[in-house]
This record gives structure tokens, sequence and C-alpha cells, in this order.
């Protein structure tokens, strides 16, 4: 693995008397730049508007296809639901909430790290973010996308669920303000417009200089309409990045409510393993947890497929997986909090759910699976060796993602279908309706990234731009970035897939 | 499209425009536009502006400029979904369609918190975009920098300094000459369409 070293061979005034080791121990405490192999800002911007530029690879139509057919399944699934019935997916009286509830959680998780990354790294200034947050983002949206299909669904009359807004209908009806479902309406309605207006206003200075770089009419029209005319004058920067603060506080904000709200859904409830007020902060962790798997998931074949090793740096990909071995960690601590606050809270049928029917009651095996997964592979991040390998990294954080879903249906089958009479007690076994309509919101899912990356600069090139040190008016240059010679292994300038 | 070359002369290559809107040009790189900021704006010009591909910190105090007042748009966003969401809240709740579920009172305060919280922040991010917008004098469907080839180049890697004609202490001559000596290069008068 080639690191980073700084250039030591240029005249430093500041450091021309210090010893040898001195040096060499600045140099390796110096943190790597966010854009590496001394890249300048007009190649980052031609690199990442190549991705739009070039003819799309064949890659790219055939993965589209594919998450074209994927996607398909969802749409006859939810075709087959409303023209049939709930009674079409395995819920019975025992297990009222199951896959339906399971997916929405699952995907609405996925979309906090997204906001995570944008907002939260933003307001603390980690600028190291900027390579990675415009990916974050639409992850976000298109997650929230195929997290908002289930509450719209199974309500069982999907043809009525208007009711839930506040305006006035025939019948006189208003919605119980008071109802932790009703609150997840309006989350998940928030974050998902919340969220695409920080995309957008993201997108504005991007998508305006690709309208002045793509050479066709269409192509031009559509950016110059979609950047509202944005001249990049420094008074319209000024409101911009005031606008971009805001907005980062605002979706911080909303983060903490969405997954708040999400977990009083379970918490408010009464059934034992559900009415816990560890939930917030479990419900918290657990999105962040799943959604950098999933980031890692879509960066890893981004970066390498369409060369941009140099920006998505290694470094990037080595601090979200020290992010998901933190997430990892917190998540492991609050599943163990769980069985402590069972057993010292003193409730029986908590204590039941818990040493009984997790561990070894129907559903042992998934509650086993949900710990190797959650808490013990991503234990390999531990190692630096590891973080840096990519393909590596993407293979591991491919098993917390399906441990993340695990834990989900643990929290919600498993205690729904054991609550406090044994008489009412149940299993649940998904039919094809369910397995088939969750496999395709992974078709959505990824079909709106393949769009996104295809259309829409998938990396914010003036916020890059704007971290890299020559964009300080301040910053002396100590290394000529143009002609500094090409590192071995990394790629040429000239086109990618030309 | 060609450049239309009766809006777009270059100084000192033949008359300005008829309806002149500015004079432009280029620097290099974000430390020059700053340091030429700073010296226009000691000299009291007040229609101007800097045109960078990226936000160049320190730029907007460098020009002169007070702080943005898109806060102040956000605040009142805010206050605005709080204090309507607060009415539809209550309204509906208590007196138009009260409805008794689990005993809970009629108006639970902690119940309505998550539906107040969300309508503010809702409220407060849309009011932040318009003010920005509006701010910023978007969406602008066409401007007279647009007919400036050279100027496609500002969301790229160019810097550009515009200082326009209606500027009160504006002058055909001694403006360029002005610009010229803080180091802008590719001088040229801007013409706006009659």
């Amino acid at each position: 693995m080639a690191y980073f070293k700084p250039n030591t061979e240029v005249a430093d005034p500041l450091h021309a008397n210090e010893a040898p080791e001195v040096t060499r121990a600045r140099n390796d405490l110096a943190r790597e730049p966010y854009v590496s192999n001394n890249r300048d800002h007009v190649w980052v911007g031609d690199r990442i508007a190549a991705v739009i530029q070039n003819p799309a690879p064949l890659w790219w139509w055939i993965c589209l296809f594919i998450a074209l057919g994927l996607a398909g399944l969802t749409g006859l699934g939810i075709l087959y639901l409303i023209t049939t019935g709930v009674g079409v997916w395995g819920e019975n009286r025992a297990a009222n909430w199951a896959w339906d509830i399971t997916n929405f959680v699952f995907w609405i998780g996925i979309g906090h790290a997204g906001t995570m990354i944008a907002a939260i790294l933003y307001l603390t200034r980690q600028r190291w973010a900027t390579g990675i947050n415009r990916a974050a983002e639409a992850m976000t949206i298109f997650a929230v996308m195929c997290a908002g299909i289930y509450p719209g669904i199974h309500v069982g009359r999907a043809w009525m669920a208007w009711y839930l807004a506040p305006i006035p209908n025939g019948n006189a009806i208003w919605p119980n303000f008071r109802s932790p479902l009703l609150w997840d309406v309006f989350a998940v309605s928030t974050y998902l417009s919340v969220s695409i207006m920080f995309w957008y206003v993201g997108l504005i200075p991007d998508a305006a200089a690709m309208r002045d770089r793509v050479t066709n009419k269409i192509g031009k029209y559509f950016y110059a309409v979609f950047c509202l005319g944005w001249r990049g004058s420094a008074r319209q920067w000024a409101n911009y990045e005031m606008c971009y603060l805001m907005l980062a506080g605002i979706a911080t904000l909303l983060v903490i409510t969405t997954c708040t709200v999400v977990s009083s859904d379970f918490s408010t409830s009464v059934i034992p393993g559900w009415h816990g007020t560890i939930f917030i902060p479990y419900f918290g962790v657990g999105a962040i947890y799943g959604g950098f798997c999933m980031l890692i998931i879509l960066l890893v074949p981004i970066r390498q497929f369409y060369l941009l090793e140099d920006i998505i740096t290694l470094r990037h990909i080595d601090l979200c997986c020290r992010f998901t071995l933190f997430m990892a960690l917190l998540i492991t601590y609050i599943y163990l909090m769980e069985f402590f606050i069972a057993y010292y809270g003193g409730s029986p049928n908590e204590f039941h759910t818990f040493f009984y029917d997790r561990i070894h009651g129907p559903y042992w095996l998934t509650w086993y699976a949900m710990i190797f997964a959650n808490s013990l592979i991503v234990q390999a991040f531990w190692f630096k060796w590891v973080r840096r390998r990519p393909w590596l990294a993407f293979c591991i954080v491919l098993v917390p993602s399906v441990g993340m879903w695990l834990e989900r249906y643990v929290i919600i089958v498993v205690s729904i279908t054991r609550d406090y009479l044994p008489s009412s007690w149940g299993m649940f076994y998904p039919t094809w309706v369910d397995v088939l309509t969750f496999a395709g919101t992974f078709g959505v899912f990824f079909l709106c990234y393949l769009l996104f990356i295809r259309f829409l600069p998938v990396i914010a090139i003036s916020e890059v731009r704007g971290a890299m040190p020559e964009a300080n008016p301040h910053h002396a240059p100590v290394v000529i970035a143009h002609d500094a010679p090409e590192p071995a292994g990394s790629h040429s300038t000239e086109a990618p897939h030309a | 499209m060609p450049e239309n070359s009766a809006l777009i002369v270059p100084v000192g290559s033949g008359r300005p425009p008829e309806k002149l809107y500015a004079v432009a040009c280029e620097f290099a790189g974000p430390a020059e536009v700053y340091h030429a900021a700073e010296k226009i704006r000691d000299q009291g010009f007040r229609w101007w502006d800097c045109y960078t591909p990226y936000f160049v910190h320190g730029l907007d105090r460098a020009m002169g400029q007070r702080k943005s007042f898109v806060p102040f748009f956000t605040l009142f966003g805010g206050l605005f979904g709080l204090v309507n969401g607060f009415g539809l809240v209550i309204i509906t709740s208590v007196w138009v369609y009260p409805m008794d579920t689990q005993g809970k009172p009629y108006f639970a305060l902690p119940g309505f918190v998550p539906i107040l919280d969300l309508l503010m922040i809702i409220l407060s991010a849309i009011m932040s975009i318009v003010g920005m917008t509006t701010l910023s004098l978007l969406p602008r469907l066409h401007h007279p920098l647009w007919e400036w080839d050279a100027f496609e180049r500002a969301t790229n890697d160019k810097f550009f300094v515009v200082i326009e004609a209606n500027d009160p202490k504006f002058s055909e001559k001694n403006t360029p000459e002005f610009l010229k000596g803080l180091g802008g290069t590719n001088l040229t008068f801007i013409g706006d369409e009659p």
C-alpha cells in the first residue's frame, strides 16, 4: 500500500535546522491529504465530470437491467398485495407486524448514516467527508424512499393512506396526533423532504459546473434548470454556505428526531422486548451502523470502477471502517445492556423474553446469527491492514448488513410472537410475496443509485475543491501539483473507460 | 452559440457595447482574487462581485460583505412551523375532533412534541432555501455574463472579478486600468441587451 509522504525535498525554512529523526516523526504524523497523489483541483473536476460525460460502461447497463428486474418484483408484490389484501403476507394474529416493519426500519436506518456523514461531519468540520458526502446523501434519499414504501402499503387499504395527512376530508376525521404511528408518518415524510432539499442544495454549484461542461443541448438545458442559474458569485456563495450550514443543523436535529420517532413505534407499546427506554439510542446506533456498512458497499465499487481512488481515498475507506467498528462496539454494549435491564428490571415477562426467547426460544438461531454478524465479524477492523483493503472491507461489511436486518427481525418478530399470554403465542413464516417484495426494494434502491451516478456528480466537486489546500487564499504552495511525478500504480489522467 | 461581438468587447479592441453592463477580468487563483477584492473594497466600489468555482474562505469579508441573512429566514420558518403546527394540533385534537384513545388527555403536550418538532424542522428547511435563493437572486434564466464564452470557466478553474457599470465609481476608462493594475487579465466589456 502506498501511503502518502509529504515531499521533504522542498526547501522549508521553518524546519531547516531540525534533526532528521524529528523530520521523520513529523512526516509520519502528518495527515494524509483529502485528495491523494498531488492532484490539483482541475483534475478533480475533470475526473468527477468524466463519470457523467463518458459513455456509460457495460457494467452499468448490466447492473441497471438487473436492478430494473428486481424493482419490478416490488411493483408486482405491491400490486398483488393491494388487489388481494394483506393476507398475502405471512402476518398472523400473533405476529401483527413482521417483515413490513422490519424492512421499513432496516431501510430507514441505512438512510440515517447518510445524514450523519453529510450533516454531522459537516458541522464538526470533518472536511475529509467532502469526498463521500454526496454519495452518502443520495444513499439516504433512496433508502428512505424504499422505507417509505412499507408504511404506505401495510395500512391494509392503501388507497386510504391519505387519511394519515392532516387535511380536511369528507368524513371530518382528523388524525390522532398523540399516536407514535402518526409521528412516524410525519417523521419519514419530513426526513425524505429535508434530505432531498439538503442534497439538492449541495448539488446546485456542481450542476452549474456540469452545465458549463456538457456539450449536448439536452444536457445543458437539464443542468441549467437544475442549478437555478447559479453563477458562483461570492455574494451567492456566502448565502449558499450559510444555507448549507443551516440545513446541516436542521438535518442533524431531524435525524435524531426520526430515529427517536421510529423507535417510539415500539418503545411506547407494552410488548416485552419493546417497552424500553434504551430503544432511542439503540435505533440511532443501529441505523448509523447499517448505513455505514451500506456506504462502504457503495463506495468501494464506485471508486474502483470510475477510477476515483484519489478522491475517495483509502483514508476515506479506513475512516468509514473505523466508524463501523465504533458503532459495532456501541451496539454490542446495547445488546448486553438489554439483558442487564431485563435482569435488573424485575419484570418476569421481560426476563423471559431475553433469557429464554432470545437465546433459546424458537428463533434462537437468528439471535446468534445477529451477534455473530454485528458484534464479532467487524472486530477485524481493529487492524489497519484490513481497513486499508477496500474489497476485503467490502466483503466484511456484507455480513453486518445482513446482521442489521436480522437485528430488526429479532426485535420485532421475536418479541411480538411471544407476549404475555402463552395462549396468544405463535410463529411467523414469510410468504413468497414478503420475500419478493423485500428483494425488490434492493432493485429500487440500486436502480435509483445507478441513475444518480450516471446523471449527477457522484462527488461534490466544489466541496472537494474547497477543502483542498490550494483553495485557501493564504496557502503558500510548497509542492507544485501540476508536474509532480506520477506515483507508481496510480491511474493516468486520461478519461476512464474511453 | 457563438459569442455576440456586439455585447462582448475585449478592452482596447474597439468601442464598448452600447448598453454597458460591466467590465470583467480574470484571475488565476483564489489568492489573487482575494487580494484584488481587498483593494477593490478599499476603493469604495459597491456594485461588483467575484466569481469563483468554489467557496473561497474569507472572500466575503475581503469584499466587505456583511454576514448572510439566511439564518433569519431559517428562524422565521421554524417559528412559523412551530406556531402553526401548534394551532393545527390543538384545534383538531381538542376542539374539532377530540378522540378518546387509551384515556389520554385531549391536550397532551408531550405527545404533540414530535409533530411540532417535525413541522418546525420542515418549515425552517424550506425557508432556508427560499432565503438562499431570494438573497442570491435565483432562479435566473439569463445573465449578461453568460454571453461571454470565457465565463464558462468560472465554475471550473478561473476566478473572475466583475465591476458593474451602474456603480457610482465606475468609469469606462479608469476601471479597466485599475483592474489591470490589480493583475487581472482578459479584460472585457460586457454589454447588456438594450
